[in-house]
């Protein structure tokens, strides 16, 4: 009770302010200790933070539990095939996957012209003539992978795929390209391979999507069937499994349908090929978490040293301070007096320390938030320290400087004030 | 004020022991002024220790003010130190980053008193002393014989029953020891119990008693012809 009472005195912290400010080399450079230590964690942490946000803004377009899986060749020979067959996926494999794999909440299967086969269409406006990347799309697409739609346009409906609209989603590239820059694409109409579509909508570019571009064209998957005469084909499907679902376990599961339903060996490891984007995304997320990990781990290590260096100059303090402190206690200090007053010591400097740590790291995170805020290809955004980190951190550093105060402030009292006023 | 019988003490040097106090009895009436004399290891800082509670006896009995002295803890001794006794030592001991005013003030801070209080009792004992003009200078920018006088000044502010004196012209030339001296007589006329360890003789005769000790042991204890000093300070 006593001791609580001397923490809250003004005399106390007089007291304190008087050795602190007196010693001003030995508080400098403790004070660099610990705030070195606090600016490391903070600033690192915050970092780990910005690249955790950085990856999270990539991804945020996608489902993360989605997946893709096309054909390739097979590698084994089964059920009278030879091996080099490269398996057809068709619009009807949509239906059996719904039914057998039941983790699926959506599947989009997807038609591409200038990506995995065939040449890129040939698009006209008025006197121009470009080439672009063009696919074939359900609605359900733009639940997985979500399209950013600029202002008064939409993407496609279920209407334009029953339909078999002649509509078309264009990307930014594509309408800077053709159109004027005061000109509204909307309502448009643009020749793709000879054939007139609406524009419906303008696509915002999300980058790290894959082999996605700026410039792709998308229409109804009926349309690009009737268009190019695929017939059922269908290039890759894009799945995206439930929220709780292993999207790993999915994966499998609709590899083994596939193999079933096109008479692949079930061992053949070739015939269809998938990425898994929830992997990806674990492992991304696995590595950002690693890196708070190691800021965590080197951050606090650095306030450890920075903390063990206070309880040391203190300790030397104390040694010459021995005779102060012998006066003190002849004049009436009481031992726990003495040591509550080296342990504030020891906690005040620690606190000051860290504070001006962390404002100065909170300044070098605002710094480089300035000049990373524009650069949408590094993944990096908004590096924050959580407050509940960063008061762990000012409690740490409470219990460690008071932890270590108490060494010097058990030396100061072991020594009697009779030998301490000895002392010449 | 003071009453001491059969008072032991001695100390280990590695494995031989000292005896330094050998048997002492010693009385001191209220408003005595009395000077401790002997040469180097005749045990007159032991003794003033030991009454001082910077130090416990072996053995006897101590009494001060009736209140028998024993079995202290660190921190009683710190309680007993901070209101019955007021120390001054030959090299002063001021903290050299507290003003003359923070130094007197130092011992009222332990004994609890508020903020104001003991601004206000300092500046009061500071004044006594001569030196409230003083009052915010740092104990480097005073001369001896001025830091001697802050720390009589400090002894005095806690009230203290008796003041203890260890060689308190030791580091002074003989004119600022007379005005110190002098400064001690006066609080002694205003019925202060002092005690004083020297081993001038000339000091020794401004007290109004002289005990003597020589190897643990007192050898003479007489009243003296008190040497006055004019208190122009």
């Amino acid at each position: 009770m006593n001791s609580l009472k001397t923490i809250f005195d003004y005399d106390t912290w007089q007291e304190i302010f008087g050795s602190v400010a007196k010693n001003k080399t030995r508080t400098v450079i403790t004070v660099i200790g610990v705030l070195w230590g606090i600016f490391i964690y903070i600033t690192l942490s915050g970092s780990a933070k910005g690249l955790d946000n950085g990856f999270d803004r990539e991804f945020e377009d996608m489902a993360m539990n989605s997946m893709f899986v096309w054909p390739q060749s097979t590698s084994i020979p089964h059920a009278g095939f030879k091996i080099g067959r490269s398996p057809r996926l068709t619009v009807q494999n949509v239906e059996t996957l719904k039914q057998q794999v039941p983790e699926i909440q959506y599947i989009a299967p997807r038609n591409a012209r200038g990506v995995r086969s065939g040449p890129p269409a040939s698009v006209v406006y008025r006197d121009i003539l470009r080439t672009y990347n063009i696919y074939g799309d359900y609605p359900e697409y733009s639940s997985i992978s979500t399209k950013k739609i600029y202002k008064g346009g939409r993407f496609i409906n279920n209407a334009d795929i029953k339909n078999k609209r002649k509509v078309c989603v264009i990307g930014e590239r594509t309408q800077k390209e053709l159109f004027e820059e005061d000109e509204s694409p909307i309502g448009k109409f643009i020749r793709i391979d000879n054939v007139y579509f609406q524009v419906i909508g303008v696509h915002k570019f999300n980058p790290g999507g894959g082999f996605e571009t700026d410039g792709d064209i998308f229409i109804p998957f009926e349309t690009f069937r009737n268009l190019y005469n695929t017939g059922d084909k269908v290039n890759w499907f894009v799945i995206a499994a439930y929220e709780d679902a292993d999207v790993i376990a999915v994966e499998k599961k609709v590899k083994e349908v596939l193999k079933r339903i096109h008479k692949v060996s079930p061992d053949d490891e070739r015939a269809f090929g998938s990425f898994n984007l929830g992997e990806v995304f674990n492992r991304i997320t696995g590595f950002a978490d690693g890196m708070t990990f190691l800021s965590l781990v080197v951050g606090l290590a650095t306030i450890i040293a920075g903390v063990i260096g206070i309880g040391n100059i203190l300790l030397i303090s104390v040694k010459e301070r021995t005779k102060e402190l012998g006066v003190r206690r002849a004049l009436g200090a009481t031992p726990g007096e003495v040591r509550v007053q080296i342990v504030l010591e020891s906690v005040f400097l620690t606190l000051i320390s860290g504070i001006m740590g962390i404002v100065l790291g909170a300044f070098v995170l605002a710094i480089i938030n300035f000049f990373t805020q524009d650069l949408s290809d590094f993944p990096y955004t908004n590096p924050t320290v959580p407050i509940p980190l960063v008061i762990g951190a000012l409690i740490i550093m409470t219990v460690l400087g008071t932890l270590i105060g108490l060494i010097p402030a058990q030396r100061a009292v072991s020594i009697k004030p009779i030998d301490a006023l000895r002392e010449e | 004020m003071i009453q001491i019988n059969n008072l032991h003490k001695s100390y280990k040097i590695g494995s031989n022991s000292l005896h330094v106090l050998k048997g002492i009895d010693l009385k001191i009436d209220e408003g005595e002024l009395v000077a401790i004399m002997g040469s180097s290891g005749s045990g007159k800082s032991t003794l003033l220790n030991i009454l001082g509670m910077l130090d416990i006896a072996d053995d006897g009995k101590y009494l001060l003010d009736n209140v028998l002295i024993q079995d202290l803890t660190e921190t009683t001794a710190a309680n007993y130190r901070n209101r019955f006794l007021g120390f001054v030592f030959q090299s002063f001991n001021l903290i050299n980053y507290k003003n003359a005013l923070e130094n007197v003030a130092l011992p009222l801070y332990y004994q609890g008193l508020g903020r104001k209080i003991r601004q206000q009792k300092a500046l009061e004992y500071l004044e006594k002393v001569g030196l409230k003009d003083w009052a915010t200078h740092l104990p480097s920018e005073l001369s001896g014989g001025q830091k001697q006088r802050v720390a009589i000044a400090r002894a005095m502010a806690s009230q203290p029953k008796v003041l203890l004196a260890d060689e308190p012209t030791g580091a002074l030339d003989s004119n600022t020891s007379n005005e110190v001296m002098g400064l001690i007589q006066k609080i002694n006329e205003e019925g202060k119990t002092i005690l004083v360890v020297t081993h001038e003789i000339e000091i020794a005769h401004m007290c109004k008693r002289i005990v003597t000790l020589k190897d643990g042991v007192i050898v003479e204890d007489k009243k003296t012809n008190q040497t006055l000093i004019d208190t122009n300070v």
